[in-house]
């Protein structure tokens, strides 16, 4: 029996970490050059397409080391984005240790520190490796002294590596074996395993990955879920390597897949455990959590006849994406939809466009929201996550919204610009560190509604790259909240409407309008774009029409040759949306929530 | 159902115009098998449903065949199929084809309706628009025409010319009102790619009409005839009551119509196809006893109710509501546009307004 290590490696985003796995993958021989494609662990399109992990992959690698010891490291993807720390979190419990990957250009950044304290949280043993050595402007010195200061690591231990360029890729599996332990243990103890992933695949219904802690799983088996209470049979277990390999049972410590006629990933929890149903566990596995929704948006067709095929490509779509909530909604502007719930900006925006893709859809995707409490004067507290469903003004008693705390990272020059962005969005409570000379570790409050529109980018663009940021939700504060709605052409576009503070609300109201007159094209006649709270307009702009567009002949019976003209454009109208007579682009509803704050 | 209308395309001009991406070409020595094969493809088409109530002689410049060839062709079609009484019998003819002779032979041939292709009675945008005449033969030709009693006389004029001004062309217009024609066709000029004014443009040699230009120049165009008691029945034509071009109304209402020669487009209610546009190959399909078609297409419901919308929205009798019924949201659109002053709404219809006309290849996208 080879000798079992479970290890993830965890980095801020783009300091390497797909690349790593891949040479990881290819070195330990499980893949020859020919099978080799770039990223094999991210394996959707899109995911390759924007170079981050979105679902996360597992995979055992065989090993022979020094002396001729063999044996299994079983490297456990994580989704590389802060929507999706709790399933990184669990990913961490699952392991003994973790490969940290910092960026030899880059330095430790906002997710380097958060991902390392939820190892720490975990106990892992923790293998510094600085990546990216092959570039020119690669600082190993600065690194390391980062290392030593900020995370308060031996800075002797880390390991150079290129992943691109596949060197040091030995030390690290060498020091994989001796730094990590083996995974600790007892197979003929009750059955206690942590479910960390789940997949749908057509054929076979739920792949659920776990981490088996004690006890032996086999074919056959009766499975109980101990948070979500399931039982299930066992129909097939077994290692990840390229593609699923069936064995007779996984035992304690190994890490593996299990097959059970699950029908969907929602018919799982991830973080639950699993333990057999005649010889249950006395206590499930620490740090279940049920993974709460905190950004919502409502989803529309374009076409009401999709309407159909929308509700089937969510019914599918969610077989794989547990996290991915929805209900019926419906608006007087779009008709009918679905109020979606996500957990977070860029989840919301791989629903969006795993949904497109995948599915071959024409949506709109209203402004996104974070979910409100409003205390009435009759004592009700009301949960709104839809501007629909703002409540009378007049019988608000109290308004509140979440509120997040941000650690944000950045070189001591750019001071000055993030204080700037977090005071527009509402930023509170600041807090400064200074972890290393010339680098600053700021702490801010900030209304969550504010940073899931466009923050993260914005961050990005006044740091020059540098900024890097984390977030967790803190609760609800008191809040002075109006709602803005929106009217084209005298009519009233309801899932354009926000719920916003009142402060703000003019600059948002102006924004939008400037943003939607950008967006709808001209049209036959003058159109007015409105924002008003209440019956009050405090913004106004007009799109004004074009001069004409007739061609003088249609020519000689040729009909043909035009109405496939106006075929095509009908297919390019796909993408708009008509309220009353004003074509609305689906970019417009996009555009409104990018909208600029300066 | 209406009557059909018959179409005969003669593919031949004795030389190109600047602006022309027509089928034609100036070798008229291919002539005769041309109509070798005409005459073929009618005999394909003795089942076609009839009669016929117009007959359209077009191109290319059927006044450019001999008096032998353009005999032979309307006995032909007069022996091989079915006619109204009261058929129109329409004939294009450019005026430096215009002699005594010719209008002769037109008027013993039957011809009812003379369309003159004038395009302009100024001499430098005649030589801007390469055609063979001058204004001076252009009127002359008017003269002979209208004084040869046809039943109707209708202009063909360009504007949107380079460096024309709303005075200028309300002077042409003008000038051409004088010879009283029961019908005027008043085409902006459209830049073929394949043309060569098309290629001048392309390589900025010379500058297209402004938009705001083009648009001006159509409502006052407008705006001048209907003064003048002409009906502005389609985007490009005009006409005195009871004189609307009733061969080209069957394309605009979905009539039936046969096409026979090269390029040419025909429909049976049902189904439309279009023939080869080259000669040669139009002829050589022929000789082997084939239809010379290019192409054909069965229409879908979805496809009449497209072509109802464009092609009545380019007309002044609109379309009818109960075509868009079931489009969703269609009562405040069509009010809309009716405040905006794009359409009207009478008895059933949703009627294009002159402004509306100026719209009438995007109108129909807000009805679907």
């Amino acid at each position: 029996m080879p000798q079992i290590r479970n290890f993830s490696i965890i980095a801020h985003i783009d300091h390497g970490k797909s690349t790593l796995a891949d040479r990881l993958i290819q070195y330990t021989g499980l893949v020859n050059e020919r099978q080799f494609r770039d990223q094999i662990l991210d394996s959707m399109d899109l995911e390759r397409e924007r170079g981050i992990t979105i679902k996360s992959h597992t995979i055992t690698l065989p090993y022979k080391g020094k002396g001729g010891a063999e044996y299994a490291l079983n490297l456990i993807d994580t989704p590389g984005h802060v929507d999706f720390s709790y399933e990184v979190s669990r990913a961490l419990a699952s392991c003994e240790g973790v490969l940290l990957l910092v960026d030899a250009s880059q330095g430790v950044q906002a997710q380097t520190l958060s991902n390392l304290y939820m190892a720490m949280e975990h106990d892992l043993t923790i293998i510094p490796v600085i990546n990216k050595i092959d570039l020119p402007s690669a600082d190993v010195q600065m690194v390391r002294e980062q290392m030593d200061r900020e995370l308060g690591l031996n800075p002797e231990s880390a390991i150079l590596c290129s992943a691109k360029e596949g060197t040091g890729i030995e030390e690290i599996l060498q020091a994989i074996v001796e730094r990590i332990p083996g995974p600790r243990g007892n197979p003929q103890d009750p059955l206690s395993a942590l479910i960390f992933d789940a997949h749908y695949d057509p054929f076979r219904g739920v792949i659920v990955s776990c981490r088996l802690f004690d006890g032996t799983i086999k074919l056959g088996d009766l499975i109980h879920f101990m948070s979500h209470r399931r039982t299930y049979k066992v129909e097939e277990v077994g290692l990840f390597r390229l593609n699923r390999e069936a064995r007779n049972e996984l035992a304690a410590g190994e890490v593996g897949y299990i097959i059970a006629g699950i029908k969907t990933v929602s018919d799982t929890r991830i973080g639950d455990t699993i333990t057999l149903d005649s010889h249950p566990a006395p206590t499930p596995l620490p740090g279940f959590k049920e993974v709460k929704p905190v950004v919502f948006s409502s989803l529309y067709p374009i076409s009401s006849e999709d309407y159909e095929a929308l509700v089937v490509a969510l019914e599918k779509y969610k077989l794989n994406d547990a996290a991915l909530v929805y209900q019926k909604d419906s608006s007087a502007a779009l008709g009918q939809g679905f109020r979606c719930g996500f957990l977070g900006l860029l989840h919301l925006e791989i629903v969006q466009e795993r949904l497109e893709r995948e599915y071959d859809l024409a949506f709109i995707m209203t402004v996104p929201s974070v979910q409100y409490r409003f205390t009435l004067s009759d004592g009700r507290v009301l949960i709104v996550d839809n501007p629909q469903y703002y409540p009378d003004p007049a019988t608000i008693q109290k308004s509140e919204e979440p509120f997040i705390r941000a650690t944000i990272f950045t070189p001591e020059r750019y001071l000055g610009a993030v204080m700037k962005l977090c005071m527009e969005r509402r930023g509170v409570d600041a807090r400064f560190n200074s972890p290393a000379p010339g680098r600053l570790e700021l702490i801010y409050d900030l209304p969550l509604a504010e940073v899931i529109v466009d923050y993260h980018d914005k961050l990005k663009s006044i740091t020059q790259g540098y900024g890097s940021f984390d977030y967790e939700l803190i609760g609800y504060r008191e809040s002075s909240l109006v709602k803005l709605d929106f009217l084209v052409n005298g009519e009233k576009v309801d899932a354009l409407s926000l719920i916003v503070h009142s402060e703000r609300a003019r600059d948002w109201a102006v924004q939008v309008c400037e943003r939607l007159k950008d967006e709808i094209p001209r049209h036959q006649f003058k159109i007015a774009i409105q924002g008003a709270i209440g019956g009050k307009i405090i913004s106004r702009t007009t799109v004004s029409p074009f001069r004409k567009d007739v061609t003088a002949k249609c020519y000689g019976g040729d009909i043909t040759r035009k109405r496939k003209l106006l075929e095509k454009q009908k297919k390019g109208k796909k993408r708009m949306k008509m309220v009353g007579a004003v074509q609305i682009p689906q970019s417009a509803f996009v555009a409104v929530l990018k909208a600029d704050h300066e | 159902m209406n009557n059909p209308g018959l179409y005969v395309h003669v593919p031949f001009c004795r030389t190109k115009c600047a602006y022309c991406g027509f089928v034609s070409q100036t070798d008229l020595s291919l002539a005769p098998i041309w109509l070798d094969a005409l005459t073929r493809e009618s005999e394909l088409y003795r089942e076609f449903s009839g009669p016929f109530d117009t007959l359209f002689l077009g191109g290319g410049t059927p006044t450019v065949l001999s008096s032998s060839q353009l005999e032979r062709l309307t006995n032909h079609l007069f022996v091989g199929f079915s006619f109204e009484d009261s058929t129109e019998f329409t004939v294009e003819a450019n005026p430096d084809d215009i002699t005594s002779d010719m209008l002769i032979l037109l008027k013993h041939l039957g011809v009812n309706r003379v369309s003159l292709g004038v395009q302009s009675l100024q001499e430098n945008e005649l030589v801007f628009l390469g055609r063979r005449h001058s204004a001076v033969q252009a009127e002359k030709a008017l003269d002979q025409v209208s004084c040869a009693g046809f039943k109707s006389l209708s202009i063909d004029l360009m504007y949107g010319l380079p460096g024309q001004t709303i005075s200028s062309w309300l002077q042409t217009l003008g000038r051409a009102l004088t010879f009283e024609p029961d019908h005027l066709s008043c085409y902006q000029l459209t830049l073929e790619r394949r043309s060569p004014l098309g290629r001048m443009v392309a390589e900025k040699i010379i500058r297209k009409a402004a938009v705001k230009e083009e648009r001006e120049l159509f409502l006052a165009t407008s705006e001048f005839l209907e003064q003048e008691g002409y009906l502005h029945y389609e985007v490009s034509n005009f006409a005195r009551p009871r004189h609307l071009c009733r061969h080209n109304l069957k394309y605009w209402d979905r009539s039936p119509y046969l096409g026979l020669g090269p390029a040419a487009h025909s429909f049976d209610g049902n189904a439309r196809w279009w023939n080869t546009r080259s000669i040669r190959r139009y002829h050589q399909r022929l000789s082997c006893g084939h239809a010379p078609i290019a192409g054909k297409e069965i229409l879908s419901e979805e496809n009449r109710i497209m072509e109802s919308l464009l092609l009545g929205l380019r007309t002044a009798k609109g379309i009818e509501i109960d075509l868009v019924r079931h489009v969703a949201g269609l009562g405040s659109r069509v009010k809309h546009l009716e405040q905006s002053g794009l359409v009207t709404v009478r008895g059933g219809r949703v009627l294009p307004t002159r402004e509306g006309l100026l719209y009438a290849d995007g109108l129909p996208l807000l009805f679907t």
